[in-house]
């Protein structure tokens, strides 16, 4: 069969559709994004019906694919790491609910931060909520593995984890498809309280949840995703999760392999495999790529046991992702680095856009902020969080999806009057119209920009939820006409823009200001299209 | 075969379009290929990169090893320099001589050629003039693509089936103008051999 060159994400889009699935929920997030966009863009998902919009949130995504489990048919959610925080309610208790249709939990963790506020590890949330785990070593195992994951979710009656990482989301490489299956017919839960979570419905739900684990383990052993390989140097075994596994692997192109090795790739751990590793091998090293949770286990809070290696102990570094030199180094490889990067190479950070929006928004903030002095703009997750580099430096504040409004309430009630909140028209939409209902509910002499560039654009222009809503929204939650405000961001009105600012500064209540104009990249490709379009026509 | 390949240049620049280029001559050849980007936040006018690995053999990592690859092709030329510790000892640089500005502190133009005229093995080139020479400046990626094909194993023929599939929708007059680069690229790389 002819390959088909996917990225990691796209592999997974691809055996979600190719593995009967009926429908994809998600809100945007790096390097989660493009399996919806894979979804939304193919041919054969769209001839099938496959439901694929983008989500107000992480939240309602897990829920209205936990939905689609309830009815029969099988779903998928995906998601970055920090927005499994945001769904992490609906994701906890429906290890409890179960599943009916299979339902896959697709969790893009971002070790290295290289487009995040945090690396932590999914893997916690899926032990956490009692969920298994599938932690793909490379693209095709990717594609395999959701494939799989929806059976093993059917067949155990459970949400199952798909936790991947920057790398493999991200790298493209050849793919080898399965023949496609059908979607599941509608079908309702044998038991219609299975889903109610009362109490003592609950409790019995937990328990069998409990005494799902030991199945569970012996899936990870079935599989075949978690192998032990037999090696005769027994100085030292190695635990190799997920890309670990192949970080190590690169270390022995055309050379052999010593040590012993257990192939990680599927939770609960297969702790008979475990065993036997640690039982045969003086030491162990456990290479993961995220928090050293297997590490920590073995070695327990005393570490009285065998030597266990890994980034607690400094084989390894103990954050950032791993690499085939940091993993070489630690299996006691030499490393010769190419030549040093010269004075001269100066970092280049990314920065907003030639003609962005945000930038005259910000401009007009900063001027009229001068008569209060800096440091009082809370400010969100998107591309507006630039704001904080030179040459704007407008902001203070970026901690997660919505948390501007709510920080600026907070620093209000401390005195910080008046106190700024700078918060794009997605991330509103995503968590913030609950924080601007507290606001209103409480008063408070709080300026809030919801800059409106009509799309999610740090993570590539996907559609918002927010797109011609967000004037009704705040009129809706209370706040009054007289301080609702939409300007349009552009030089030539600098003037005026920053007098409506300074206007509503020294307002000493809620006040809305709408900076709106569309982002310059996805303007740039509608007008492309449309260029297209006009070409095509004549 | 085995070709390890730093892509480099600024968010915007086109280095995924050579990827593209390059990966799909890999595929006629039936190589390995794995090919790592990056996406997010870093693409907003800063320093990108990708990782290019092609092999007859099995590929492992995503990553290219630190001082394992044989080729750095960039865009820009301070971007060049930015992934020497990745480069081996005989590897090769392949960059655009046009600086991309948008930092307050970018160095002389003059002192990056210099330094990059002190690694053993580089190819320079302006770019955007020949670009230009060919009939758009836009097509400045695929000037740089064609410098660096004598230094890839693949077949040129590959390459230039590579850019009429991947430009093929934008109509005949931009495929041939892509052709017209590579070659270009090509001859001016060989020149310097």
């Amino acid at each position: 069969m002819q390959k088909l060159l996917l990225l990691g994400d796209e592999a997974i889009a691809q055996a979600a559709i190719d593995g009967g699935m009926s429908g994809i929920y998600a809100y945007p997030g790096t390097p989660s994004t493009e399996i919806m966009e894979y979804i939304q863009a193919s041919k054969t998902a769209k001839e099938n019906n496959i439901r694929a919009m983008w989500s107000a949130n992480e939240k309602t995504a897990m829920e209205s694919a936990l939905g689609m489990s309830y009815a029969g048919k099988r779903a998928m959610v995906c998601m970055k790491h920090v927005g499994l925080n945001v769904a992490a309610d609906a994701f906890v208790n429906s290890a409890i609910t179960g599943a009916n249709g299979g339902l896959v939990v697709v969790a893009a963790d971002d070790p290295s931060m290289h487009s995040s506020q945090n690396e932590q590890d999914s893997r916690f949330y899926g032990k956490f909520a009692f969920i298994p785990i599938l932690e793909p070593s490379n693209q095709q195992e990717a594609y395999d593995m959701t494939r799989y994951a929806f059976e093993l979710s059917e067949k155990m009656r459970i949400p199952v984890m798909l936790r991947i990482t920057t790398r493999l989301a991200h790298s493209r490489t050849g793919i080898v498809r399965g023949e496609q299956i059908k979607q599941n017919e509608i079908s309702l839960p044998d038991n219609l309280r299975q889903f109610v979570l009362l109490p003592a419905i609950a409790r019995k739900q937990y328990r069998e949840l409990l005494g799902k684990q030991q199945q569970l383990e012996a899936a990870s052993v079935e599989s075949g995703y978690n192998r032990l390989i037999e090696g005769t140097d027994k100085s030292v075994g190695i635990i190799a999760c997920g890309l670990g596994f192949n970080y190590l692997m690169e270390n022995f192109v055309g050379g052999t392999l010593k040590n012993p090795v257990l192939k990680i790739s599927q939770y609960p751990l297969p702790l008979d495999m475990v065993n036997e590793l640690y039982e045969s091998c003086d030491s162990l090293l456990v290479l993961e790529d995220g928090y050293p949770i297997i590490e920590e286990q073995l070695r327990g809070m005393l570490n009285k046991g065998k030597t266990i290696k890994g980034r607690l102990d400094g084989t390894l570094p103990r954050d950032g992702e791993l690499d085939p030199v940091n993993v070489g180094v630690a299996i006691g490889k030499t490393h010769e680095s190419g030549e040093a990067i010269p004075a001269l190479v100066k970092n280049r950070p990314p920065q907003l856009c030639d003609g962005c929006s945000h930038t005259d928004a910000f401009l007009a903030l900063n001027e009229a902020l001068l008569e209060y002095g800096r440091g009082r703009v809370f400010s969100d997750i998107g591309c507006y969080t630039l704001s904080a580099l030179e040459p704007l430096e407008s902001i203070n504040s970026c901690v997660d999806m919505g948390a501007s409004i709510t920080m600026a309430i907070g620093a209000a009630d401390a005195g910080l009057v008046p106190a700024v909140a700078a918060i794009g028209d997605s991330t509103f939409t995503h968590s913030g119209m609950t924080g601007l209902l507290d606001a209103v509910n409480n008063n408070s002499p709080i300026t809030i920009l919801i800059l409106d560039n009509s799309t999610t654009g740090m993570t590539g222009g996907q559609t918002s939820s927010a797109y011609g809503k967000i004037d009704d929204i705040v009129r809706g939650i209370g706040v009054p006409e007289a301080h609702i405000h939409v300007l349009k961001p552009l030089r030539k009105y600098h003037e005026e823009n920053t007098a409506i600012i300074r206007q509503e500064l020294a307002y000493q209540g809620v006040s809305v200001i709408i900076p709106r104009r569309e982002c310059i990249q996805t303007l740039k490709r509608k007008m492309r299209q449309k260029a297209k379009a006009k070409a095509l026509n004549i | 075969m085995k070709k390890d390949i730093i892509l480099a240049g600024v968010g915007g620049q086109g280095i995924l379009s050579i990827a593209a280029c390059i990966g799909m001559a890999a595929l006629e050849e039936s190589l390995h290929l794995k090919q790592a980007e990056v996406h997010g936040m870093s693409q907003r006018g800063g320093a990108v990169h990708s990782n290019l690995r092609l092999s007859s053999e099995p590929i492992a990592s995503d990553l290219i090893p630190e001082g394992k690859a044989d080729i750095i092709i960039a865009v820009e030329p301070m971007e060049s320099l930015r992934y020497l510790p990745m480069l081996n000892k005989n590897g090769w640089i392949i960059t655009s001589s046009n600086p991309f500005i948008n930092i307050k502190d970018y160095p002389e133009i003059e002192q990056l050629i210099q330094e990059i005229q002190k690694q053993p093995q580089y190819i320079t080139l302006d770019a955007n003039a020949m670009a230009k020479d060919c009939g758009n400046i836009r097509a400045a990626n695929m000037i740089v693509l064609g410098a660096a094909t004598p230094f890839l194993d693949l077949k040129l023929s590959n390459i230039e089936n590579a850019v009429k599939a991947i430009f093929g929708s934008k109509g005949s007059d931009i495929v041939e103008l892509n052709l017209n680069a590579v070659k270009a690229g090509r001859d001016h790389a060989l020149k310097q051999l």
